[in-house]
């Protein structure tokens, strides 16, 4: 176990550098630079303006010259500063991480336990109406645009029933403190991390059905049914187990997109994250902060698939692990 | 022009401001002020970044000596009174007394300066340029200030205004690195609000400037304002009552109408007649067939520029007559025609060198409205006979695009800083082609003739003498279509009708908040 952790890490190292190389390469390909962004907002400008610009963001070096100085930096670490913001890159993604892992974190978890619950309440019935309510369900969530969703949500419950605040994270100006800030930001939580939450929900909910109903007619569950054990046990103890394989593939690829923040839910109700930035960060050619992203989310990918691997042994202890 | 009733009544009410003022009482003071900003500025720092968002908040902080009315008649700000001298070269200001910056330091001439000479000079691009008019600034004494110009230079007097010439502290950033100093992070200036606060991605907050020079103002405690990324959040933000004020361009115009009609909301379209946001398709003149001044008039005939007001720009602006936004000084209206008639530009894309190439369009990536824009002109000149795609980018990628002349037509639009010679010939004078930027004659419209006309203009002293060449350059720029003029765009300020005085300068929402108080 120890030496098959080693060494998918020292891989992960390589894959990582790949990445980066390949992220830097793909970034500078996009026509304009930063400095061309922040002459073209200020509506005017002169060669010296973009000359000075490019001077003090290291733009005038050659490509290969700012690939290596990244690439020196990234290895220590050293995620450089943004241009536009004038802010070490490390210091921003810290300021938006918080913000970013309490809503992927909060839909995470979220949507795993609904849509494994509704997914096993599905198979259990299946046929029947119960099913059919769930299944359409998760059908229309599946389908729908995540976009559509959110802004439907804001209309409904913070427009028209003023239940939820539409955006933000905070009562901006309240001053809340202590348990009543808790709870402001807990209210501001409930729509973004429910449209978030959804598509997941739908997504687990239909795995976790189609797998349950599949394992249910394998031979062993027939001899735990002659062994005379009841409905409930074998549904947690037999079925569910092994139906959760797939399900465990899922959460992985999910749960390593939990630092890489969700652009759209982000945006569309104003939340301080990480996507948020990124997506600001892209259209302004920010390009280091931009890199530190993709850096982080990369390196979390990665960590979660090798969690994910380990966790496939524990729920399932046929699966050895090779390097 | 809106042609709503509640604009009518808004108008009475400004022609009859005097006897209605005082029914409607004293001002009030204290209470919260939220506004929307987007996009979320990079900096507040107004000395070294000029883009839309720095501007509106950093007019808060800073000022300049002047600010304009909506006929850009100069106001005092920090000068209490100046005088031009009769050869047009002379400009002295008489400072007011007892102002001092946030930080409590006092505001002089030494600041003036400063800002002036070193600090704008080396980090303003158009500063930069109007500098180089002035032959020497003289401080006689600590509230006076004198510059000498080396010619003189009509557009001087309009300079004075935040966005351009924000009063800088010389304690602070003398001899520092002005782009790198820590406290651009914490701006100081002189503005009736201090900054307090800024939580990157969800708001900047200032709190008033208690120590303020004028008796009784700002009259309001605090601003936030709101970083609300999506358009479609921003209207709700003002509908569910989170913020008070849209500026311009906030929400996307469809939604203009359906905000418009809610209780207790006022709209008007003034506060940019600074700004005179003219916009246009930039002609790549080099590039056939639209070398061919035919072509480019049969483009202009065919685009159904009403329809573009009334269906995407909801009512709002006016239809472009040539260079000038009518609200740009010496903008003359008396230019040949170029209004819509797609007869005309049949007959005339018939005689033209015009051999069924397919034109591209390069639309503005700035959201919904410019898009579909693209698309009305597309189908316009598709109905002349004309082929044409739509070239899709980004911001940076427009900018490229633009900047490296990659294109056949471009949608922009430009300020035009009130004044033809800073902010119109830029965009026409021959020496100001070179690739690289955005912003200058991207059209490579080369005419000697307007450029010897911008020139002289510029140094005219009598503006009876520069109002004609102007009407002059007019006439012939207008003759060789350059560029296919559009429409001077229209940006509703959308606020509740209790908040009072949020527009009263040529610069709207962007000259701070001195005025405004709340009536609740």
């Amino acid at each position: 176990m120890i030496r098959f952790i080693l060494g998918r890490l020292i891989k992960a190292v390589f894959i990582l550098l790949a990445i980066l190389v390949f992220n830097f390469l793909l970034i500078h390909a996009a026509p304009g630079d930063p400095a061309a962004v922040m002459a073209g907002e200020a509506g005017a400008a002169d060669e010296k303006f973009l000359a000075d610009l490019r001077a003090r963001f290291g733009l005038d070096q050659p490509l290969y010259m700012q690939l290596w100085l990244y690439i020196k930096g990234a290895v220590q670490l050293d995620l450089g500063y943004s241009f536009r913001q004038q802010m070490p890159v490390a210091e921003m993604i810290g300021d938006r991480l918080p913000a970013t892992l309490l809503l992927t974190g909060v839909a995470f978890v979220l949507s795993l336990v609904l849509g494994v619950t509704a997914g096993v309440a599905a198979s259990a019935r299946q046929g029947r109406w119960g099913d059919t309510i769930i299944s359409t369900f998760a059908l229309l969530f599946y389908a729908t645009p995540l976009f559509w969703v959110a802004l439907m949500a804001t209309l409904v419950f913070s427009v028209w029933l003023e239940w939820l605040p539409g955006f933000g994270y905070s009562t901006i100006g309240a001053g809340y403190t202590g348990m009543a800030h808790v709870l402001d930001v807990a209210k501001h939580l409930v729509l973004p991390a429910t449209t978030l939450g959804l598509f997941f929900t739908a997504i687990y909910m239909r795995m976790t059905r189609a797998s349950m109903l599949e394992v249910s007619r394998l031979d062993f569950v027939k001899t735990a049914r002659a062994k005379g054990l009841t409905r409930g046990v074998i549904q947690r103890r037999h079925i569910l187990r092994n139906a959760l394989l797939p399900v465990i593939t899922l959460a992985g690829l999910q749960a390593g997109q939990i630092f890489g923040g969700a652009i759209l839910t982000e945006t569309v109700f104003a939340w301080p994250g990480i996507g948020r930035l990124m997506f600001e960060a892209i259209n302004q050619r920010d390009y280091n902060v931009i890199l530190g992203v993709f850096y982080i989310s990369a390196a979390m990918v990665l960590l979660f698939n090798l969690i994910t691997d380990v966790i496939y042994v524990i729920v399932d202890p046929r699966i050895r692990l090779t390097t | 022009m809106l042609k709503t009733t509640k604009l009518t009544a808004a108008v009475l009410a400004l022609a009859l401001a005097g006897p209605l003022a005082a029914q409607e009482g004293a001002p009030k003071s204290g209470g919260t002020l939220n506004v929307v900003i987007q996009p979320e500025p990079p900096s507040l720092m107004l000395g070294l970044v000029q883009n839309g968002p720095t501007q509106m908040v950093g007019g808060d902080i800073y000022e300049s000596l002047l600010r304009y009315d909506f006929n850009l008649k100069p106001e005092g700000q920090l000068a209490e009174s100046w005088e031009i001298s009769e050869d047009g070269k002379t400009y002295t200001f008489k400072l007011r007394e007892g102002v001092v910056f946030h930080d409590g330091e006092p505001f002089t001439s030494e600041d003036v300066e400063f800002s002036m000479d070193k600090f704008l000079r080396e980090s303003h691009s158009r500063m930069r340029t109007y500098m180089e008019h002035v032959e020497s600034i003289e401080t006689p004494d600590d509230h006076t200030v004198v510059f000498n110009l080396k010619q003189p230079f009509g557009p001087f007097i309009g300079i004075f205004e935040p966005g351009t010439a924000p009063m800088i502290p010389k304690h602070i950033y003398e001899g520092t690195d002005f782009a790198n100093n820590e406290a651009n992070n914490t701006p100081i200036g002189t503005g009736p609000f201090k900054f307090d606060k800024w939580e990157k991605g969800s708001f900047i907050h200032l709190v008033k400037n208690e120590d303020y020079y004028m008796e009784g103002k700002p009259y309001v405690d605090e601003v936030y304002y709101h970083v609300i990324p999506d358009a479609a959040s921003r209207a709700v933000a003002y509908e569910t009552g989170k913020v008070d004020v849209l500026p311009g361009g906030s929400v996307e115009n469809f939604d203009v109408a359906r905000i418009q009609a809610m209780d207790n909301t006022c709209i008007t379209d003034k506060g940019w007649e600074y700004f005179g946001p003219l916009s246009w398709m930039w002609v790549n003149n080099d590039n056939k067939p639209l070398d061919d001044v035919k072509v480019r008039k049969a483009i202009m005939h065919a685009v159904d520029r009403q329809f573009a007001k009334d269906a995407l720009w909801n009512g709002l602006g006016k239809i472009a007559t040539g260079p000038l936004s009518s609200s740009t000084r010496f903008y003359d209206g008396d230019t040949p025609d170029i209004s819509y008639d797609p007869e005309k530009a049949k007959a005339l894309l018939e005689e033209s060198s015009y051999d069924g190439e397919t034109i591209r369009i390069l639309g503005l990536p700035y959201g919904e409205t410019w898009q579909r824009w693209a698309e009305a002109v597309k189908q316009n000149l598709s109905e002349i006979g004309m082929k044409t795609e739509i070239v899709p980018s980004d911001v940076a990628g427009w900018n490229q695009k633009v900047a490296d002349r990659d294109y056949d037509l471009a949608f922009s639009y430009l300020y035009q800083y009130g004044d033809p010679a800073l902010g119109v010939s830029r965009t026409y004078m021959g020496d100001n082609a070179a690739p690289g930027s955005p912003w200058n004659n991207v059209a490579n419209y080369q005419n000697p003739e307007t450029d010897r006309l911008f020139a002289e203009a510029a140094l005219m002293a009598s503006p009876e003498e520069r109002k004609a060449a102007y009407k002059e350059i007019q006439d012939k720029i207008v003759e060789d279509v350059p560029n296919i003029w559009l429409l001077e765009l229209g940006f509703p300020t959308i606020y509740r009708c209790d908040i009072k005085n949020p527009v009263n300068t040529a610069f709207g929402v962007n000259d701070g908040f001195r005025d405004v108080w709340i009536d609740r």
